[in-house]
């Protein structure tokens, strides 16, 4: 059922075609902000980073589905059910969406799916971390989506054309997502106490996992300044997360609840945000498979998987069937 | 019983049959055996939410006691719902909840069919709007209800017991009580004998379509139009109230 056949489609390219005058036209191109397609001539090394990024996107927006999807059953109004359904569906939609663009530079989806299911490919660790009580649905839309937002609304502008035109439609749907979450935040916080500290419990446990979206410190970035120099990237981790900070202190303030940093305090010359030291330890701990959820987020998706053999096997049993009887 | 009473009766029998379904389809979010089927079970249970609501909320106005939509959805104890049996069975695989969700909506369409000529206008709108969205499940539920029947030796023996473990829930959807009879004879509202034969075609053609054989006649279970639910609910309605009920009176 997945797209079979591209997996071959880069190998074309023989890497002995990168000779310095094609490096040279092809930085030309992006230094004059010309979009790359498809069928343009790229270095090797910019397909890969581009189908690593690209995928390990897709692969996050179907992880992502588990811990939102953990309220679905239990969310606390229709209304919210509806909006949160409407929210895991779009993360689905993205995720393919996505696939057909990293397809573009000839990986299939079937090997990106694989990749994700023997746990060689990486996606956001934000989302090894659990959704313990409705608040954290709040907090995910709030932080966690307003993070990607400060990520991917400069992706819009990418060198790679495909990639750039599916994050215009992506962001679209991710501010909506942030604007929900925020609200039901909103709802916490003007709430009875309980549910106030439901909210603030919340922002404890995503605070910090949020700001490690950004990546590593800019002086830790292994790819950063290569991808800065193709255009995929436009701002460095550090300027993005100091971006998120500063917007989303007030947003705080204005909820009444607070951000479990000791070290935050508004810096009045540089106008930004000081915060303190990200534990980085338990950063490469989540990244390395050793958050809470790590484990439980692959095994799921591998038992849909395997679940799902026999019906997959039926479809294309059926397809060629049909497909004899038309021919004879 | 009024005439008041059967309608708003009536609509929560609808509206349960809705939600209940919808809840049965949401626990199966990312256990789905492609991507695109994900999409379409979110839609597809995207719409009956939307329908309970509509239903709900016209059950309220009806009544005039000050409920909401939320009120009958979350703060009702199982015996109170009003849904089919068949709706509220676990899922199981693939092929079980396709069964169930095409035996049910091909009886559902007709239903609705014949609320779009009822005499109470708002019941009308609401099927006439809902029977676009329910006409468009159908054709992708029973398109895999044949994939499956006429796919692999295994896919045919699992969907075919699917098909012979769940025909024991689709008697009570044909058996009128009051409330249907009120409904018919007083609102121009669906004939459920009529209906009867009309989805026994149905189902017949796509069953023969998916080279399964139809159940022989048997025993039928009912109960869940009178509020007497199988075992398995109450958990499901535990896990779908706990917010509401833990913490009375909060707004969300």
């Amino acid at each position: 059922m997945y797209t079979q056949g591209l997996d071959q489609a880069g190998k074309d390219q023989e890497a002995g075609a990168e000779t310095p005058e094609h490096l040279e036209a092809f930085q030309k191109r992006i230094d004059a902000e010309e979009k790359i397609e498809a069928k343009d001539w790229m270095p090797e090394a910019y397909r890969r980073t581009l189908v690593r990024q690209i995928s390990q996107h897709a692969h996050s927006e179907i992880i992502g589905m588990q811990p939102e999807g953990n309220w679905l059953t239990r969310a606390p109004s229709l209304k919210r059910k509806v909006i949160l359904l409407a929210k895991v569906q779009d993360e689905a939609g993205h995720g393919l969406y996505l696939y057909s663009a990293a397809e573009t530079l000839g990986v299939s989806r079937g090997q990106m799916v694989a990749d994700l299911l023997s746990g060689k490919a990486k996606y956001s660790s934000i989302f090894n971390y659990p959704t313990l009580t409705w608040a954290d649905i709040g907090a995910i839309g709030w932080l966690v989506d307003g993070a990607a937002i400060m990520n991917q609304i400069p992706l819009c502008r990418c060198s790679y054309g495909p990639y750039a035109r599916a994050m215009v439609r992506v962001c679209k749907e991710e501010s909506f997502h942030q604007r929900q979450g925020f609200d039901i935040m909103v709802s916490l916080c003007r709430g009875t106490a309980e549910q106030k500290a439901m909210a603030q419990d919340a922002l404890n446990r995503w605070w910090w996992p949020s700001l490690m979206m950004f990546g590593p410190n800019d002086a830790n970035s292994k790819h950063s300044a290569q991808s800065m120099a193709w255009k995929i990237k436009r701002f460095s981790n550090d300027e993005l997360r100091q971006k998120f900070v500063d917007a989303t202190v007030p947003q705080a303030d204005f909820l009444g609840i607070t951000m479990p940093d000791d070290a935050l305090v508004f810096d009045k010359d540089s106008g930004h945000y000081s915060f303190g030291e990200i534990d980085w330890q338990e950063f490469m701990d989540v990244v390395a498979g050793n958050g809470p959820c790590n484990r439980q987020r692959l095994e799921k998706r591998n038992k849909a998987h395997n679940d799902g053999a026999w019906v997959r096997e039926a479809a294309q049993a059926y397809a060629e069937k049909q497909a004899a009887c038309a021919a004879a | 019983m009024s005439r008041d009473e059967a309608v708003i009766a009536y609509v929560l029998r609808l509206a349960d049959n809705a939600l209940i379904l919808a809840q049965r389809m949401i626990e199966l979010v990312t256990a789905k055996p492609e991507l695109e089927e994900e999409l379409a079970n979110a839609n597809f249970a995207l719409d009956f939410i939307g329908q309970a609501r509509m239903l709900y909320s016209y059950a309220a106005e009806l009544e005039g006691a000050g409920r909401s939509e939320d009120d009958f959805a979350f703060m009702r104890d199982g015996n109170e719902f009003r849904n089919l049996l068949l709706i509220e069975q676990p899922n199981g695989h693939f092929g079980d909840s396709i069964v169930r969700q095409y035996l049910f909506e091909a009886f559902y369409v007709h239903q609705l069919d014949a609320l779009t000529r009822c005499k109470d206008q708002r019941i009308a709108e609401i099927a006439a709007r809902a029977i676009k969205e329910v006409r468009y499940h159908l054709r992708h539920i029973s398109h895999w209800l044949i994939r499956l029947g006429d796919g692999t030796d295994e896919s045919h023996q699992r969907v075919q017991a699917s098909l012979d473990e769940l025909w024991r829930f689709t008697g009570e959807m044909f058996v009128s009580d009051e409330v249907d009879v009120a409904i018919r004879d007083n609102l121009a509202g669906p004939d459920l004998e009529a209906i009867a034969a009309l989805w026994k075609r149905d189902v017949e053609d796509v069953i023969a379509e998916a080279t399964l054989q139809l159940p022989e006649d048997q025993w039928m279970a009912r109960g869940g139009k009178q509020g007497q639910h199988s075992e398995h609910f109450g958990f499901l309605i535990a896990e779908m109230q706990f917010l509401q009920r833990s913490y009375a009176g909060a707004s969300w």
